[in-house]
């Protein structure tokens, strides 16, 4: 309540400096020393009140404060007695009078807890509004939204009647019903009349609203309200299939990116790969080792460092592919059991290897801005990181496909796959192709781990999670089988988000599994099997 | 032939420059006795490893300062590491490796609970001491144990007491999501009592389980979203473990939950996790424990500084686990100064009642039931990976072996001074 009523004493003052701004702007008469006290007594209590204060006084620099402050950019210093803070770009500024000055060396940040999050966020939201940038105007309005705060109204309407962004537009309008609804002393046919537009486009958070007011409203008001939530709830749930939906194809494209190295070399050559999942964590190691070196020498390229890791993670994963194959596999080629045993093996000394040089613990890659956030499509709400991977993952797929199909290593790779010793006698240097083959399976498991280091951990362990999903993904989409593998992580990830909310993460993975094992009794070559002399080998 | 030369030349090696050292008047400082061999039985491979390994090192640096101060009784402490690869069983054969082979005096080990239960039939066979440094759920208090991380009322309970206070958010709707496990279930079996108790509604909990290592966490976020949205303030008690943290909070980023909206309170999220997350996103959000790194006082800051030239990495951070080895060292090293030899029983006997410096500014004291003293911190995360304390108790909080909130453990009491035993029923008067 308390909150409320410092709200709504923020909303006052707003309305007058509304009136009172081309005075304010011209004459900047420094913040009450009150404030400056209250701050530096770093209590929560007693930043509740400057922060009442500040959004109250009308000077030109309470914006810039405030944003400040949410940003731990707001510095209170002992010695100087006073309050200071940066801007975005780290210039200084003497907060009581808003003048550039320098942040002395003992300044430490105020602190702010979640509650005096929301009120900066609510004040914040009342004093920008008008604000010329529209990302900001809009992050006004979503915060209106939230503190619902009536003396906003007028700055509200106001802001309404010039804006041109249907967008903005969109989530004033949803604001200003907010408020309305929210007011008890509003005049009923305003309030019925705000429910029915919050349910016009109204999600989640219109429905936590509408949901948390219908338990107080009585009568007629009531009624409009339930048809309300109903009217949302029913969107939702369309919503929510589709949700449903493209969780699944995105789980499934980081299956099949995972699994799509393992299609060559288990499913192509027939390698029984347990070191497949440490190509993957050592393509995200060279991802991290790429940013490092972008962040110390090309910091303003940073968001660069993820392509250029792609062709880097590549090579040298193909590399070690190479390596292993010339070193150990190609000695163990026709007994299966050996290669599992070795290829183990392996697998714990890349692991080791990595623990030792990099440490055992996590590595941060950080997500370049093109990955970061999300957006809504038709009310989905997708994340930009998701997205990328699942567009990543069908150029990667089809970029194999054609290598495979319509250049010469492609013919040699299947022909030596086919029938060795027919390949052999038409000249082909099989055991030059079987290095090439391992390699390049090596190689996109590397590319795998450019993107499953934007989604996971990077660390050691990060292999050992998808080796036993993409042996599922290859067999049970048919071994040797490239289309064959790209349905069947389709069908697993779409699945397993389908049983996921019924049954829980745990028991979904299991009947999964269960079914899979079925599946394989009925159909011991998976989806697609290879029909032909290759098969009888 | 070789073999033979080589182990010669090394016996001579040695001798020489053994001799060297007695020539050049650089006289060893622990003239008599043997070595006072510690253990320290943490993963150095395998899943656990990310954990682990820090608090090898911090025993290290511990054994290596007080060597400097001269070492124990006169003798000089010698660590012996062995490594049991996240490997439960191995857990229980490297204990009698170290207890049988090395006759070590004490153990400093275990992370998870199932690497503590599975060396605890070894430490009582053999009849040597454990120190556990890591937050867990209680229901256990062993004689040859002493718990000095937390124990549940020492760092749940206090955690939910707080979001359901004004500055907290006044939280009425409550997600406990974990790794499916044991310590997992059963806090969030005590913290279910304990929520109902306190008059939340069995509809506005939801509880969900994933498995270790999950990462697609699109779903259960969303589902997360969907639950607060109904009109109550909604928070969420993660008791998600390892290495399923990172996806999981850059899920949480990614869908926008923002901790106004919805906090999380992580039970197992220190400095140490966040190592690996851009935390940006993340402001706000909470973690529970006993001790951060932010937390500003003399002690912690020499010891800060001493970790960081000990691994020789300005970055190093601290973390919790490692303060309760600090203390759990501390409090060993006073008991067998105290007792003057470093016979288990006498060591064991001696324990409860040291008293020993924690790094959060206080002193922690054993207690009887072989839990310690410790304040409960709660800290919201920065955008620079590290803590801002924003409240905490103002006491030391007792640990307490048996919760008071569950059926069959309320009435269960730990006490190995006067009762000699680790679950005395005080109803039926009799242990065990």
């Amino acid at each position: 309540m308390r909150i409320l009523a410092l709200l709504r004493g923020i909303g006052l003052a707003l309305c007058l400096a509304l009136v009172a701004l081309p005075a304010a702007a011209q004459d900047a008469r420094p913040l009450p020393d009150e404030i400056v006290t209250r701050f530096l007594a770093d209590s929560f209590g007693d930043t509740e009140a400057a922060i009442g204060a500040v959004a109250a006084s009308g000077a030109p620099q309470a914006a810039d404060m405030l944003q400040a402050l949410g940003d731990r950019r707001l510095f209170i210093s002992a010695s100087a007695k006073g309050l200071f803070y940066r801007d975005g770009a780290g210039k200084g500024f003497d907060a009581r009078t808003g003048q550039p000055a320098d942040v002395p060396a003992d300044a430490s940040a105020v602190r702010l807890n979640n509650r005096l999050r929301g009120v900066v966020q609510a004040a914040l939201g009342t004093l920008t509004l008008l604000s010329p940038d529209p990302v900001q105007r809009l992050r006004a309005a979503e915060s209106v939204f939230k503190s619902r705060d009536p003396a906003a109204l007028p700055a509200i309407e106001q802001a309404l009647a010039r804006e041109t962004n249907a967008r903005i537009r969109n989530v004033f309008e949803e604001a200003r019903a907010a408020i309305i609804i929210a007011d008890t002393k509003a005049p009923e046919a305003s309030r019925m009349a705000a429910a029915s537009r919050i349910a016009e486009t109204g999600d989640q958070d219109g429905l936590a609203l509408l949901r948390q007011l219908s338990a107080q409203a009585t009568g007629n008001l009531k009624s409009v309200i339930e048809s309300s939530i109903q009217t949302i709830e029913r969107r939702q749930q369309i919503r929510q299939a589709g949700q449903t939906v493209w969780f699944g194809i995105s789980l499934g494209s980081v299956l099949l990116l995972a699994a799509i190295g393992l299609a060559i070399t288990f499913g192509v050559m027939g390698v029984i790969n347990m070191a497949h999942g440490e190509m993957v964590m050592i393509g995200a190691y060279v991802t991290f080792m790429t940013q490092e070196v972008f962040r110390a020498r090309f910091p303003h390229l940073l968001d660069w460092s993820l392509p250029i890791a792609i062709p880097l993670a590549f090579i040298i994963t193909g590399l070690v592919g190479v390596l292993i194959e010339r070193g150990v596999i190609r000695f163990l080629y026709g007994r299966p059991l050996e290669t599992l045993l070795a290829t183990f093996g392996v697998s714990l000394i890349l692991q080791q290897a990595v623990r030792s040089w990099f440490g055992p613990t996590n590595r941060e890659v950080s997500a370049p801005s093109y990955m970061s956030g999300s957006f809504e499509f038709i009310g989905l709400q997708i994340t930009y990181g998701r997205l990328w991977i699942v567009v990543f993952t069908l150029v990667v797929f089809f970029a194999l496909l054609l290598l495979l199909k319509a250049t010469p290593l492609g013919l040699q790779m299947r022909a030596v796959t086919q029938n060795r010793r027919m390949a052999a006698s038409m000249g082909i240097r099989t055991r030059f192709v079987d290095a090439m083959t391992f390699g390049l399976g090596s190689g996109i498991a590397g590319i795998a781990g450019v993107a499953l280091s934007q989604i996971d951990n990077v660390s050691p362990n990060l292999g050992q999670n998808y080796i036993i999903d993409s042996f599922m993904v290859v067999v049970f989409g048919g071994v040797g089988n490239l289309w064959g593998t790209l349905i069947s992580a389709f069908t697993l990830g779409i699945a397993n988000k389908l049983l996921e909310p019924f049954a829980g993460a745990v028991l979904g993975k299991i009947i999964i599994l269960v079914l899979l094992i079925l599946f394989i009794q009925k159909r011991p070559r998976g989806l697609f099997a290879l029909k032909g002399r290759a098969v009888e080998q | 032939m070789t073999n033979m030369s080589f182990t010669r030349r090394g016996v001579l090696g040695a001798a020489l420059g053994g001799a060297a050292v007695m020539a050049s008047g650089v006289r060893p400082v622990f003239a008599q006795g043997a070595p006072i061999k510690v253990g320290i039985l943490h993963s150095l491979s395998g899943t656990m490893a990310i954990s682990e390994t820090t608090l090898k090192d911090v025993m290290l640096m511990l054994i290596e300062q007080q060597n400097a101060k001269g070492g124990l009784l006169g003798r000089k402490l010698e660590a012996v590491v062995v490594d049991p690869a996240s490997n439960w069983p191995l857990f229980a054969e490297k204990a009698r490796e170290l207890i049988s082979q090395h006759k070590v005096s004490a153990t400093f080990g275990c992370w998870t609970s199932v690497s503590r239960k599975s060396v605890l039939p070894v430490f009582k066979e053999l009849n040597n001491i454990l120190f556990y440094p890591v937050q867990y759920e209680g229901e256990e208090s062993e004689r040859n144990v002493f718990y000095t991380g937390a124990a549940p009322n020492q760092q749940a309970i206090p955690a939910v007491d707080y979001l359901m206070s004004k500055d907290g958010g006044e939280a009425k709707r409550w997600v406990l999501a974990g790794t499916d496990y044991v310590y997992p279930r059963t806090t969030n079996k005590i913290l279910e009592a304990y929520l109902l108790a306190k008059g939340v509604a069995k509809e506005d909990i939801m509880i969900n389980y994933t498995p270790f290592g999950h990462s697609d966490w699109q779903t259960i976020v969303s589902d997360i979203k969907k639950f607060g949205s109904a009109g109550k303030k909604t928070a969420v008690v993660s008791t998600i473990n390892g290495d399923a943290n990172v996806p999981f909070y850059k899920e949480l980023g990614n869908q926008g939950i923002k901790a106004t909206d919805i906090p999380v309170v992580a039970f197992s999220v220190g400095e140490e996790e966040l190592a690996g997350i851009d935390t940006k996103p993340l402001v706000g959000h909470l973690a529970a424990w006993n001790y951060f790194q932010s937390v500003k006082n003399p002690v912690n800051e020499a010891f800060i500084k001493s970790w960081k030239a000990f691994k020789k990495n300005d970055k190093a951070v601290t973390n919790d686990p490692m303060e309760a080895h600090v203390i759990g060292f501390n409090m060993w090293v006073k008991a067998v100064e105290k007792v003057g030899t470093v016979d288990i029983d006498k060591v064991i006997d001696t324990l409860p009642g040291i008293e020993a410096p924690n790094l959060t500014g206080g002193v922690s004291k054993m207690l009887p039931n072989h839990h310690i003293t410790k304040p409960v911190l709660i800290g919201e995360v920065r955008g620079d990976g590290q803590f801002d304390v924003v409240w905490q108790t103002k006491d030391l909080v007792p640990g307490d072996a048996w919760t008071d909130h569950l059926e069959g453990s309320k009435d269960l009491e730990a006490d190995w001074v006067t009762l000699k035993c680790g679950n005395y029923n005080t109803k039926l008067k009799k242990c065990g």
